[in-house]
């Protein structure tokens, strides 16, 4: 099967002189959700933009089911719906008018029963023959999904698209989002909110300055870059860290009544065992301890200053 | 889709759309420019008409008849197509027809498509104005249609180019209010340009809306002041004109794609 989405050598350099990209690879496998995280400017949307055909790549090659965005653009625009980042609606039309119009101009003959399926999956069934103009921005955003799954596409990008919707319609469009993915659609998302790909994301790719410093499985990412910490609470308050325990990397807390141990989650030896044997040994009680693993955010952000200290 | 070489419901879809817009706005779009063309009427037909007589054995009211659907068809043509594709870009729902299956050739099908249907409604609606002024005959229909036809869809085809091109409302503005206008009043619309004196009557033959207006009213009253064939071949070569500086535009992406 050939992969929803492949990319290869893709660059964009803007008239201004700004290298967007550098040379992107990827591939997205059908059925997949695939968060695109970056910083601002990272170049995201432009890759984004470039797939759906809204920016003019300067150089690379890039299939959508083995069709060439460029060449062969109408099958593979077919294939492709997308969210984009702003709320660009037409005002003076109503709910159910836009969507129709989306289909239509798509090519796909009317459907009325799936229009009205799209509509009330999204809760803008009772809102059909409102102007848009008279929605919420929430609801707005959800017109422009209905939108863009109107020519039933089979890849689906979704540019920011929880920027600016409240906690429980943000729920409701990850349920969405997963709805789709059993029905087959691959999705790629971009997001400020690493909870969202955390929570989503099947495979993460991190882009910055126009390039991908990483694309890896989630659960992979997270057990090769995450780390966890042990934190034990003494009951007595410790001077310095005991010569016995010098074979572990501790940190104590000034009040000397914290013992800090970090290892990464890829580390197979954290020898937790040993170490609580040896406190006992040496006479340091602990009252409680607790452990924490790092967020994708906080990989996140390693990975961009890392990102960032690499020249250029 | 039922065809790969045409996409047909995607262009009556932005055909749709852009009626849809015409309807919505029917007092803009077809009061104001009648009730406009009712009054050039009153005051240049009745009130200062009535004190000319003919122009080449034509009344003066009926005389103004085609240079006013002119105006009316040049400024309505390029105001309709030029907001047409402004507005998606001002808005950024531009998104959706850029990524939409569509090509260059049936984006520009469905929008200009639409403005000069909206021209030619005007057009017939200022016709069916003027006729309760002053009688009017048409010498030769066939041909008052195709000028009518060519001149609506070139200057549509124009209008698209402008908003295109436009990056403020203000640029919108320009073409329509300070080139085509004063061009149409200096193009013979309420005159005979052999009523200017000589040099300046060699002045106005730069000017290519005379071509037009000449065009038009021969196929009325058959008398022009420049050579028929010569007004048509003006009206094609700046619909060829117009069509290439379109089909550069989407081939380049110029102020479309980044």
């Amino acid at each position: 099967m050939p992969a929803a989405l492949s990319i290869s050598g893709l660059t964009k350099t803007y008239a201004s002189g700004l290298q967007a990209l550098k040379g992107i690879d990827l591939q997205i496998q059908q059925g997949e959700i695939f968060a695109l995280l970056g910083p601002n400017g990272a170049g995201k949307t432009t890759l984004i933009n470039i797939v759906c055909g809204l920016v003019t790549p300067s150089s690379g090659l890039i299939l959508a089911a083995d069709h060439d965005i460029l060449r062969d653009y109408r099958a593979a625009r077919t294939l492709i719906g997308l969210v984009p980042q702003e709320l660009a609606t037409d005002m003076f039309e109503t709910v159910g008018a836009t969507v129709n119009y989306s289909r239509q101009l798509f090519g796909c003959e009317r459907n009325p029963a799936l229009i009205e399926k799209l509509l009330r999956d999204l809760a803008l069934w009772e809102r059909r023959r409102d102007l848009i103009m008279t929605l919420s921005g929430g609801m707005k955003r959800r017109v422009m999904i209905a939108k863009a799954l109107s020519h039933e596409p089979q890849i689906l990008f979704l540019d920011e698209p929880t920027a600016g919707v409240d906690v429980e319609l943000r729920r409701e469009m990850w349920s969405l989002v997963r709805s789709l993915r059993e029905r087959g659609v691959t999705i790629i998302l971009t997001t400020h909110y690493i909870e969202e790909a955390e929570e989503m994301a099947d495979r993460i790719g991190v882009i910055h300055k126009g390039a991908l410093i990483v694309v890896e499985q989630k659960s992979t990412l997270m057990r090769k870059l995450g780390r966890k910490e042990l934190t034990l609470q003494l009951l007595e308050p410790l001077g310095a860290i005991p010569d016995g325990l010098r074979d572990w990397p501790l940190a104590l807390s000034p009040s000397g009544l914290e013992l800090q141990y970090s290892f990464t989650t890829a580390d197979q030896h954290t020898d937790i065992a040993a170490l609580l044997k040896r406190l006992d040994a040496l006479g340091i009680a602990f009252k409680d301890l607790n452990t924490r693993q790092s967020t994708l955010e906080e990989i996140f952000v390693g990975l961009v200053r890392e990102g960032d200290r690499r020249p250029a | 889709m039922s065809s790969w070489h045409f996409n047909r419901r995607g262009v009556a879809a932005i055909y749709k759309f852009e009626m849809a817009r015409f309807r919505r706005t029917v007092l803009q779009s077809i009061v104001t420019p009648v009730i406009t063309t009712s009054l050039y009427f009153v005051v240049f037909g009745s009130a200062i008409g009535s004190r000319i007589t003919t122009i080449g054995g034509t009344s003066y009211g009926a005389f103004i008849v085609p240079g006013l659907i002119m105006l009316m068809l040049l400024t309505e043509s390029l105001s309709n197509a030029s907001f047409g594709i402004y507005l998606p870009k001002f808005t950024g729902t531009i998104y959706e027809l850029l990524s939409a299956p569509v090509s260059s050739l049936e984006i520009v099908l469905g929008q200009s498509g639409a403005a000069t249907t909206k021209s030619l409604v005007l057009g017939g609606l200022i016709l069916g104005t003027a006729s309760l002024f002053v009688p009017i005959r048409i010498l030769h229909p066939g041909w008052m249609i195709a000028f009518l036809l060519l001149t609506a869809a070139s200057f549509s085809l124009f209008g698209f180019v402008l908003g295109i091109w436009a990056r403020s409302f203000e640029q919108l503005q320009f073409a329509p209010m300070l080139v085509v206008t004063p061009l149409t009043f200096l193009g013979g619309a309420f005159y005979s340009i052999d009523m200017l004196p000589r040099p300046w009557r060699m002045v106005t033959l730069f000017n290519p809306i005379v071509y037009l207006i000449s065009g038009f009213r021969w196929s009325f009253y058959g008398k022009a002041d420049v050579s028929v064939a010569l007004s048509l071949a003006c009206v094609t070569a700046f619909l060829a004109v117009c069509l290439g500086l379109i089909a550069w535009i989407f081939k380049t992406g110029y102020r479309l794609k980044n």
